[in-house]
């Protein structure tokens, strides 16, 4: 596991989300990069929490529709029954 | 569509105009469909919560002053739809991390430590590997999910997610990086059996 114990794990962790995000200051990202370089857990976290976001965000991408059947209850349940087919 | 560039009159729809409001319903119902299927698990609970949000947008239009754009008033309602319901179905659920301390506790620590990185790229495409992202959303606490799927899956911003959920920017960070730590601990779990199936396979074969 990472060590609970070690600063720069810990604080890496507090991070993890804006340095993937690409929202930190090159300053941090310099700092984050060089403990990695030398911390092969935190490596592994951030490769793999990388992947985890990028499969949700090609989740996000695909297009979204609502079945027939159900848009039509809205629309019903709106009164907009005359809009169904535009 | 991209819902947040929509081009909808708010003049026209406070004036009652229909042919505004069933455009505006065109365009936010997949996504708000999208996002109650991904916080209740029941699709007829999720229908509920698409409709109630309409309805609720419908009847509460004359209150909306504009200090967040249309497409986060909307989700702020839906958001409101989705966690009654899950109120109303789940009573005993704990709702006290709502009330705790925002910090990364050891609890959200990691402790799956497999690259599963490596994994060819078909290997995440398969029905059984999607199935398995659905369940670690259906896996994070209401709260948690509730921000992981604004933000990651609708893509609405910081900001947007915080004020659809009356919540600090601040909380919102926390409570993103809390959930993207639980599904990576859920994902390396699931895809880190993979990577040790596909090793056993080689050595096999040698």
């Amino acid at each position: 596991m990472i060590n609970n114990d070690c600063p720069n794990c810990r604080s890496l962790l507090g991070y993890l989300s804006d340095y993937v995000d690409g929202d930190l200051s090159q300053d941090l990202c310099n700092e984050i990069e060089n403990h990695l370089a030398g911390c092969q857990n935190c490596t592994i976290v951030v490769d793999t929490l990388r992947k985890t976001i990028s499969l949700y965000h090609a989740i996000a991408a695909e297009p979204v529709e609502v079945p027939g059947i159900v848009r039509e209850r809205l629309y019903r349940t709106l009164r907009l029954d005359d809009y169904l087919n535009h | 569509m991209n819902e947040k560039n929509a081009d909808i009159s708010i003049e026209a729809l406070l004036a009652g105009n229909q042919v505004e409001f069933s455009r505006f319903v065109d365009i936010f119902s997949g996504p708000i469909y999208r996002m109650a299927n991904n916080m209740l698990t029941n699709q007829s609970d999720a229908e509920d919560v698409l409709q109630n949000t309409f309805l609720k947008a419908f009847l509460h239009l004359k209150e909306f002053e504009g200090r967040s754009s249309l497409s986060t008033w909307i989700y702020r309602i839906a958001a409101n739809e989705a966690l009654m319901l899950i109120r109303k179905r789940r009573p005993e659920i704990d709702w006290s991390d709502i009330q705790q301390d925002d910090r990364i506790d050891t609890d959200y620590s990691p402790v799956e430590f497999t690259d599963w990185c490596c994994l060819p790229e078909e290997e995440f495409l398969t029905a059984e590997s999607r199935a398995a992202l659905d369940q670690a959303i259906q896996h994070l606490p209401v709260t948690l999910r509730i921000v992981f799927v604004l933000r990651d899956i609708q893509g609405l911003s910081i900001q947007e997610t915080s004020q659809a959920l009356e919540l600090t920017d601040s909380a919102v960070k926390t409570r993103l990086l809390r959930a993207r730590l639980r599904l990576r601990e859920d994902l390396s779990d699931y895809f880190g059996k993979r990577v040790t199936g596909r090793q056993g396979e080689n050595h096999d074969q040698q």
